[in-house]
């Protein structure tokens, strides 16, 4: 093993390969011969290609090939034109602008690049929508695809409740932009054989799905992503122009490499959908919550279905006997959608979590004050209790970090010459995941240990969860410890997504371990040595350089009685310009309750994460499309923007640290997602107290808050 | 990639000379636009003159006069201590663009020959009178929540993205030009233009010219100076307003002042009424909300961008109230 050094036994295992530069992300493979691919888009958004000339791009110096729907190479599960999901050159037909049309393929990148702008094509135009907000509008009676409607007690019993509010809101659509570009590479080798260096958040997903597209057997296909560049949720499929680049490989027996542009970014790895809102919220003059309706319209493309849990929130996580909601997704002709940060939690967490703000002034009550009148005994959608939930204790700690007691029930109250002062306070939800994975133990004489699973860490800290779990169990110092991941010839485990990794893996860890422990233990018995008798002297007894151990592990029975949340409480503080609308975020507090931490250095660093990415949602990011030519305006890193370190105000992070007694061995929930869900409405909120303008479209902008 | 040719060169006249013998040859300073707009496809110079090299870094005062070379760097000029004294104003506002990583490597020449960042101009798939003239303006009746309220034109109705530009016309910057036939001096005001119906054309740099030096009078105005930003994040993102304010104040009068706003139109956009306003005034806000409204005269918003008729005066009121306050 490499020798590594944690100078705290907390530290990221990989931390220093990060630092120096030896993470090798899936772009920087060399492999003899290789490749490279450049895309062709389309120029229109929806219609029909009528010719596509490749001479003059075919002759173009260095170019290997130029493959498209005219030459396409045999992939059997593509014969069949139509369909979902988008089969990438087995189609003439265009369905957004910017969809990939031709790779063309030379043996450097400049040339592919060059001639790619050689490639000619012409197209027949048909009419199209790209405008979300105006599909959503024009819905008519057409039956569109969503969730079913759920219903608890009396429908939309807001409209009779002696309080009520009901309010609009509007998310733009958003685009992950991991720092990382997508791509991947392809070796295509005879005899069918396949490697691909990948990001992505599933090896095994990818590798299914490259086996099930060219129908050849798994075994044949190596999928290789040991270090992930961010995700955030885009690289939780493997989409056409990774399909397009194995094309590729296949068509002409070497290896090839894309790597798309971040214009490309925009356009074919997803984004977060544009949704519409509305809620309706009843109440009794007391507090008590009596209705909440929740509707919701999400964005989905023409060619591919895509829906997410934006209604979940409403349907447990306040005491209330009447809730309904209705959940439609509606197309448009831009790119699929897919999850992202928090997914559609986050997107309905704004809405919901506004709007409870909107009912705490409409009754004139502190908010913090309603939700903890309103916090839930069980859950009532399921009708179970929950696993474990300390909500209100986190509220406690989150108010008195953020110094709660200076804020003013009525908004506008704290100015500080042109500055005005405001606090908000949301929650965030998640659902706390378990599902089953396989991890393989390695104990050896010389005193270290290797754990082997076919997880992924897009960069959360996976490696050093499982450290720190396996440690902790065997008594191993995490430097002794090496946990291998992102390769699909491990034993499987899930995608990373969905906040499950830490309680799936980590419940394998776990049972590998205690597996190990036993087996030591007998052997130490065996042999007539202590019981206490450290490993490497009992396996030496032995004559064993090591004993190995694989363990499935999954939930049980344990989901079936109760309801497994995490949850997160986020307080924030802004001040708002008066002059020019200017918001700037002072502090932020973020209180995590899910179950007992791990991996504490990390996990601070995901709620952090989550609290940037949460001021990014609430003030920043929006793509922006010009409906005319269905093309995005603001396609790069100087336009559609992010936050940066100026933005950032200091973030103090707590931590309830309970164990969860029936989630897993560890005790320990998910929070990827929670470290962003429901934070865009603790900054809405603290904008609305600021100055009491309530702010239902997201980015929160300068331009917004002057004209609210 | 298409082709083009890389020469360097380490003096004016060579850089001049090789200009004026290939009309598709451009300089390349800092390159931290020119080579964006070569990568989108945008310009594709058929030969880069590489200026790096060329002594005209300096940054001196000369007299009365603080003289700047065309390729200094944007961190220099800012860290300079005889800016940061006597022209704070100028360092503000170059503070105040880009990023750190940017303004090390880009220079004041490249500064002001930066090119719009509207996203029509951008993207060669969408129309834009001012990189194919007769092509259309994709922003009217588009995305213009960037875009001018000053001195638009039916053609045209991009801003200049420069901070730097708008102190340095409030600076009365004194332009130094030089072609092969030698040098002449402009008015930092004529320097840029109006899109009118030539958008293709930013500033009245003539082909064969080339961006020397600048000169500025040492004034009276650090004390009370100051540079306001206005943008969606705090950092590296380009203004939705800005203004440059600088003032001399004595016995509660306003004896000079001078005036500016970025983002706002196809140039630096000096406001002289503002300024004739408040001369001899007493520095008031009630004198400085006037001044504002001054300010104001026709302007016009393009349906996103409205918001600027807003932002805009308030803008200058909080510039001048600060710049005030700042003695
Ligand atoms: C992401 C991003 C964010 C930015 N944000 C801001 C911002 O907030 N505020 C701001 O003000 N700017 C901003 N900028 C723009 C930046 O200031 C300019 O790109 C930079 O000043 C250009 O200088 P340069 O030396 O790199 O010019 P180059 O790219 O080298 O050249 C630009 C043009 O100037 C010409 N040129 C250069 N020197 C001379 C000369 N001496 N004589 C004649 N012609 C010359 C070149 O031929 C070229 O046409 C940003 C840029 C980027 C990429």
């Amino acid at each position: 093993m490499e020798k590594r050094v944690l100078k705290d036994a907390n530290d990221r295992v990989d931390g220093i390969y990060k630092v120096t530069g030896k993470a090798k992300y899936f772009a920087e493979y060399e492999l003899p011969g290789l490749t490279y691919g450049v895309l062709v888009t389309s120029t229109i958004t929806k219609g029909k290609i009528t010719s596509l000339d490749t001479k003059a791009a075919e002759k173009a110096p260095g170019v290997v090939s130029v493959i498209s729907h005219l030459n396409k190479p045999s992939a059997p599960a593509y014969e069949q034109e139509g369909g979902s999901p988008f089969k990438i050159f087995y189609t003439d037909k265009i369905f957004f602008n910017g969809q990939p049309i031709a790779i063309v393929v030379a043996n450097t990148f400049e040339r592919a690049t060059y001639a790619a702008s050689l490639v000619k094509v012409t197209y027949a135009k048909e009419d199209f929508n790209t405008d979300f907000e105006k599909a959503v509008t024009d819905v008519k009676a057409k039956k569109l695809q969503g969730q079913p409607e759920y219903k608890r007690g009396v429908e939309n019993a807001y409209k009779t409740a002696e309080v009520k509010i009901e309010a609009k809101y509007h998310l733009p659509i958003e685009t992950h932009n991991p720092m990382e570009l997508h791509g991947i590479i392809a070796d295509w080798r005879p005899n069918n054989q396949v490697t691909v260096y990948a990001k992505t958040q599933g090896v095994k997903a990818t590798q299914g799905t490259i086996a099930n597209v060219f129908k050849i057997p798994i075994e044949n296909i190596q999928v290789n992503s040991e270090f992930v560049g961010g995700g955030f949720g885009m690289a939780l499929r493997t989409w056409p122009l990774e399909i397009a680049t194995v094309m590729a490989s296949k068509h002409i027996a070497k290896p090839v490499k894309l790597v798309i542009t971040r214009m490309q970014m925009f356009t074919m790895v997803g984004n977060r959908p544009a949704a519409v809102q509305t809620i309706g919220l009843g109440a009794n003059k007391d507090g008590t919550l009596t209705g909440i309706t929740h509707r919701a319209f999400g964005e989905t493309s023409a060619y591919e279905n895509f829906t997410e849990g934006v209604v979940n929130m409403a349907k447990f996580m306040y005491q209330c006997d009447n809730v309904n909601t209705q959940y439609t997704v509606v197309p448009v002709d831009l790119g699929v959608p897919i999850w992202m940060r928090g997914p559609g939690e986050a997107t309905g967490a704004f809405a919901l979590e506004s709007a409870i703000d909107e009912m705490a002034h409409a009754l004139d009550m502190d908010p913090l004050e309603f939700r903890i009148k309103n916090d839930p005994e069980k859950d009532q959608q399921r009708n179970k209790p929950f696993s474990d939930k300390n909500i209100k204790e986190a509220y406690r700690v989150g108010a008195q970090k953020i110094g709660w007691n200076e804020r003013k029930n009525k908004p506008g109250s704290l100015i500080d010459g042109q500055w005005k002062y405001g606090f908000g306070v949301s929650i965030g939800v998640f659902n706390a995941n378990r599902g089953r994975a396989s991890v393989k133990g390695i104990l050896k004489a010389d005193g270290t240990l290797v754990l082997q699973s076919a997880t992924s860490d897009i960069g959360p800290g996976t490696g050093t969860g499982m450290t720190l779990i396996a440690s902790k169990l065997l008594g191993i110092p995490g430097d002794k410890i090496k946990f291998e991941l992102g390769d699909s010839s491990l034993p499987p485990a899930p995608s990373q997504g969905g906040s499950a990794t830490l309680s799936t893996v980590g419940s394998a860890v776990n049972d590998v371990c205690v597996s190990l422990k036993s087996t030591i233990a007998e052997l130490a018995a065996n042999s007539n040595m202590d019981a206490t008798s450290n490993f490497v002297d009992v396996l030496k007894k032995n004559n064993l350089p090591q004993i190995e151990v694989t363990k499935q592990s999954q939930a049980g029975k344990e989901r079936e009685d109760y309801s497994m949340y995490s949850f997160s409480i986020h307080f924030v503080k802004v001040k708002v310009h008066s002059l020019t609308g200017v918001v700037k975020v002072d502090k932020i507090v973020s209180v995590g309750d899910s179950g007992s931490i791990v991996s504490p250095k990390t996990a601070r660093s995901q709620m952090v994460g989550g609290a940037v990415g949460g001021v990014g949602m609430a003030l920043h990011e929006e793509s922006i499309i010009d409906h005319r030519y269905g093309r995005y305006i603001n396609n790069n890193f100087a336009d559609y923007h992010v936050p940066v370190n100026a933005d950032i105000p200091e973030i103090e992070v707590h931590f309830i640290n309970k164990p969860d007694p029936y989630i897993n061995p560890m005790g320990a929930k998910g929070m990827g997602e929670i470290a962003l869900i429901g934070f865009s409405a603790a900054v809405a909120n603290a904008v609305f107290n600021a100055t009491g303008k309530r702010i239902r479209t997201l980015p929160i902008t300068p331009d917004k808050v002057l004209a609210g | 990639m298409i082709n083009f040719q890389y020469l360097r060169t380490t003096t004016a006249k060579s850089a001049l000379a090789l200009l004026s013998k290939d009309k598709n040859s451009k300089f390349l300073a800092g390159g931290t636009n020119l080579i964006d707009l070569m990568k989108r496809g945008v310009t594709a110079p058929e030969k880069l003159v590489d200026i790096n090299h060329v002594p005209l870094k300096q940054i001196e005062q000369i007299g009365d006069k603080i003289v700047i070379g065309a390729l200094a760097s944007n961190t220099a000029v800012a860290e300079n201590a005889i800016i940061k004294e006597k022209l704070p104003l100028l360092a503000m506002a170059l503070n105040a663009g880009a990023s750190a990583q940017l303004r090390n490597v880009a220079t004041v020449g490249g500064n002001m020959m930066q090119r719009t960042r509207c996203g029509y101009f951008y993207d060669t798939e969408m129309p834009c009178n001012k990189r194919q003239p007769g092509s259309g303006c994709g922003a009217l009746g588009g995305f213009n929540r960037m875009h001018a309220i000053f001195g638009t034109s039916d053609k045209c109705i991009a801003v200049h993205p420069s901070d730097m530009c708008v102190a340095l016309i409030a600076l009365d910057t004194i332009v130094v030009l030089a072609s092969v036939k030698g040098e002449r001096k402009i008015s930092f005001k004529d320097f840029h233009r109006l899109a009118g119906d030539t958008p293709q054309l930013d500033n009245n740099l003539k082909a064969d010219e080339m961006i020397i030096r600048l000169e500025i009078s040492v004034n009276n105005l650090a004390k009370n100076s100051y540079y306001l930003k206005v943008r969606d994040r705090a950092s590296y993102a380009f203004a939705l307003v800005s203004v440059a304010a600088g003032m001399e104040i004595s016995n509660n009068k306003i004896t000079a002042i001078r005036l500016a706003m970025g983002g706002v139109a196809h140039k630096p956009w000096r406001l002289t009424a503002s300024e004739d306003f408040l001369k001899g005034k007493e520095p008031s806000i009630e004198n400085f909300k006037q001044a504002a409204k001054l300010a104001m005269t026709g302007a016009k918003g393009f349906g996103e961008n409205d918001f600027k008729l807003q932002m805009a005066p308030n803008s200058i009121i909080e510039a001048l109230t600060v710049a005030k306050s700042k003695a």
